[in-house]
This record gives structure tokens, C-alpha cells and sequence, in this order.
């Protein structure tokens, strides 16, 4: 490894934060950068491509990030008092986010979810005390989304709904954290962010503060290839309900990511960099690595937006055992 | 004849129908005819080998066939097969 590579990794760590905190809320954030090297065959020597870990905040996800800023907001403006409940439909990691400020703020929380959400989610929900109500699983997210407004349009007065599809808070906690973040990490040399597309406020709040930093940066959008996929988070935009914070113009790109391809790569990331990551890093990776190979110079920083336990019961490990993942 | 309920994102290839009918003695048999009457949805459940696609949950009657024989569980008028998406869009 040459000094100049070396000198540019140097992520942060929560070892290196406080040696105490007040609550699990001080811990979001603030998550590490880590290079890959195996699983970028194709990619010149003067590209790198960094993976950022969101797994390591205290829920669990990226969603952390949305997920505080929201409640903060909606205690700022009131809309949050002693005596609602939190209440939003989620497919998971947002719900996980949610249920876990809660508990730590001691608020009650209500979920939305499709039914076919996995196992690993609906009891790490249920763990932090939220009550869950399930939606139509042949309906997916959207099934979720119409669910969770007719029980609010029921007692609007009982509920505190974040929106994250909706709440600008959401993009606003990447524009004030992931992006710092990331820019301080690379050293302010980054040239392409990549993520893949849930409700758009990675991509967004995060894009949009790098554009300010540098103009020049490239951000890039991953989402699933196809309206039927198996790309647990992510939506395909031209056939879903569309965010109201997710505003496509203002990527440079957007790749369509097919789901087999998706899993195999977090079969690889397994077993090639020690990094067991959920389907939507696979995603992201594979979006990167496209552009990637194109170019001969360039720093990469690709969101990985948790990690690969929550979905072992997830039929993402069916081909497990074809891909060799059996061999010792 | 089999009620098939098909998940939305599938809904295209159906003119938007989440009920529909189809014929076969086993699952097998009722995915080949679910594609003459709406060609393409085959390609969309299973793989260029013919499985079912990885992500893909086919129940028979509320049970995976994953865990009866696959796709060569035995179908008979009257039953009802669900296909779902293994995932959830958006978080």
C-alpha cells in the first residue's frame, strides 16, 4: 500500500468518540469508512472505493440519522408532547430507528408494516416496546403508506407522524451529518457518492452538501432494475409512490440494479472483505462499480446502510450454497 | 381452475388484475399457463434455470412451497395461490 493511500484512510471510529455517553441517542453518526479491495476486479488502481458503514449506529441502519432529527423537529415545533404516540409506516430499518429514539426518549411507538417484512425486523421492533400493525404484504410499502394515513385520518389528535417520505428533517439529517461526515473522512477528495434509493434522503441530503463542498461531485442513485424485486428498503421509482423529498433531477445518474446480481454481491462482500452488509449495500456497490470502471482515477464512498445479520432468515441465502458459500 | 392473487408490481402484465385464474396440476404446470394467458410473468418468477426466482414466495393454500415440493407441489381446482415478493419497498 502506497503513502498516499494510506494517508487518505483515516476513518473514524466510535472508539475514537467519548469514552461515555449520555443515552443511546449520542451515539448516531459518526460511522466508519472502510476501503474495499477484493470485490472491486475491473476497477483501475487509481480508483478506490470506500464502503460507509452504517450498521455501526445504535439501531442499527442509516436510518438512525432520519430518525432522530425527525423526533428532534417535531419536539422543536410542538408537534411532538407527553401524551402522543409516534406512528409511520416503515418496511423496517426507519421503524427499528424509530422505535429505539422512542424508547430512549420514552415515547410510545406505532408501526406500519408490510407483513412480509423479515422475521429479524418485526422482533428487534418488538424488542424496544413498539406496537406493530401489518399491511397487505401483496401491496408492499405503498400497501403500508395508505394504511398508516387512514389510522392517523381516524385520531390525528393521538398520533405524531415523522413522514419520512414526506419530512424534509429527513434529507436534512444527511445534509447535516452524513455528508460532514464523509467529506471530512476522504479529506474532501471524494468525486462520486453513491446510494441506493429508499426514500431518497440519503442520497439527497448527503448529495446535495457534497454539491456544496464541490460542485464536481458525482452523485449516483442505485435502485432495483424492476417494480417486482427482492431488494428489501429499496422502491423503484417509476412505478412507486414518489417521495416528496426525492427530487430525481438533482442526481447525475441513476442505475437499475437487478436483484440476483444484488445478493451475489453480498455473498462476495462475505467472503472477499469480512463484511456481512444487507441487500441495498450489495445495490449500491454494484452502481458503483458500473461507473467505476469507466474511469482511471476517483474516490468512491458507497453507503452500506446496515449489516447483513438482520436478514439471515431472508431468502437472500437460498443460493447460498450454489454460490459455494458451503465450502470450507 | 387455480385463484391466483398477484402481488401489484405484477399487476402489469395482468391489465391490473389481483385475482386471476389459471390451470395446472401442479405449480409448475400453472406458472407455464399463467404465462400463456399473461406472457412475461414467467420470466419474472423464475430464473433463466426455471427456478423460482430467490426473492419470490409462492404460497398454496397460506403454505410456502419451499416447504411441500416446490414447484412440483400438486395443484387442484379449487385452491388458491399467492405470489409475494420477499421484500418491501421503501423503508
Amino acid at each position: 500500500m502506497s503513502t498516499a493511500r494510506a494517508a487518505l484512510a483515516r476513518p473514524t471510529s466510535p472508539a475514537t468518540g467519548p469514552l461515555t455517553v449520555p443515552s443511546a441517542l449520542q451515539l448516531v453518526g459518526n460511522t466508519p469508512l472502510v476501503e474495499l479491495r477484493r470485490v472491486c476486479d475491473g476497477v483501475a488502481p487509481g480508483v478506490r472505493i470506500f464502503g460507509k458503514l452504517e450498521g455501526f449506529n445504535p439501531g442499527g441502519s442509516v436510518k438512525d440519522r432520519p430518525a432522530l432529527k425527525m423526533v428532534e423537529d417535531g419536539l422543536a415545533r410542538g408537534a411532538l408532547v407527553p401524551g402522543k404516540t409516534i406512528l409511520d409506516s416503515t418496511s423496517g430499518n426507519t421503524g427499528i430507528a424509530l422505535a429505539m429514539v422512542g424508547a430512549a426518549l420514552g415515547y410510545p411507538v406505532e408501526l406500519v408494516m408490510p407483513g412480509n417484512v423479515s422475521a429479524e425486523r418485526k422482533k428487534v421492533v418488538a424488542a424496544f416496546g413498539a406496537k406493530v400493525i401489518y399491511s397487505d404484504p401483496l401491496e408492499g410499502s405503498d400497501g403500508a403508506i395508505r394504511l398508516c394515513r387512514r389510522i392517523l385520518a381516524e385520531a390525528p389528535e393521538r398520533y405524531f407522524k415523522p413522514d419520512q417520505y414526506n419530512n424534509p428533517a429527513n434529507s436534512l439529517a444527511h445534509y447535516e451529518t452524513t455528508g460532514p461526515e464523509i467529506w471530512r473522512q476522504t479529506e474532501g477528495r471524494i468525486t462520486h457518492f453513491v446510494a441506493a434509493i429508499g426514500t431518497g434522503g440519503t442520497i439527497m441530503g448527503t448529495g446535495r452538501y457534497l454539491k456544496a463542498q464541490n460542485p464536481d461531485v458525482q452523485v449516483i442513485a442505485a435502485e432495483p432494475d424492476d417494480a417486482f424485486h427482492g431488494l428489501e428498503g429499496l422502491k423503484h421509482m417509476a412505478t412507486s409512490i414518489v417521495p416528496g423529498i426525492f427530487h430525481e433531477e438533482q442526481l447525475d445518474r441513476k442505475i437499475g440494479v437487478a436483484t440476483d446480481a444484488a445478493y451475489d454481491m453480498v455473498y462476495r462482500l462475505g467472503r472477499e472483505e469480512g463484511l456481512l452488509l444487507g441487500q441495498s449495500s450489495g445495490a449500491a456497490l454494484l452502481a458503483a462499480l458500473e461507473v467505476a470502471r469507466g474511469l482511471s482515477a476517483g474516490t468512491f464512498v458507497v453507503i452500506f446502510p446496515d449489516f447483513g445479520d438482520r436478514y439471515l432468515s431472508t431468502k437472500m441465502w437460498l443460493g447460498w450454497a450454489s454460490f459455494g458459500g458451503g465450502r470450507t | 381452475m387455480v385463484q391466483v392473487k398477484i402481488p401489484t408490481p405484477l399487476r402489469k402484465y395482468t391489465g391490473g388484475a389481483g385475482g386471476v385464474e389459471a390451470d395446472g396440476g401442479t405449480v409448475a404446470a400453472l406458472v407455464d399457463d399463467l404465462d400463456r394467458r399473461y406472457p412475461g410473468l414467467k420470466e419474472r418468477i423464475c430464473d433463466e434455470s426455471g427456478q423460482v426466482r430467490r426473492f419470490v414466495n409462492i404460497f398454496v393454500n397460506g403454505e410456502d412451497i419451499r416447504f411441500l415440493k416446490h414447484l412440483e407441489t400438486a395443484l387442484k381446482a379449487g385452491d388458491e395461490l399467492s405470489i409475494v415478493p420477499a421484500i418491501a419497498g421503501g423503508r
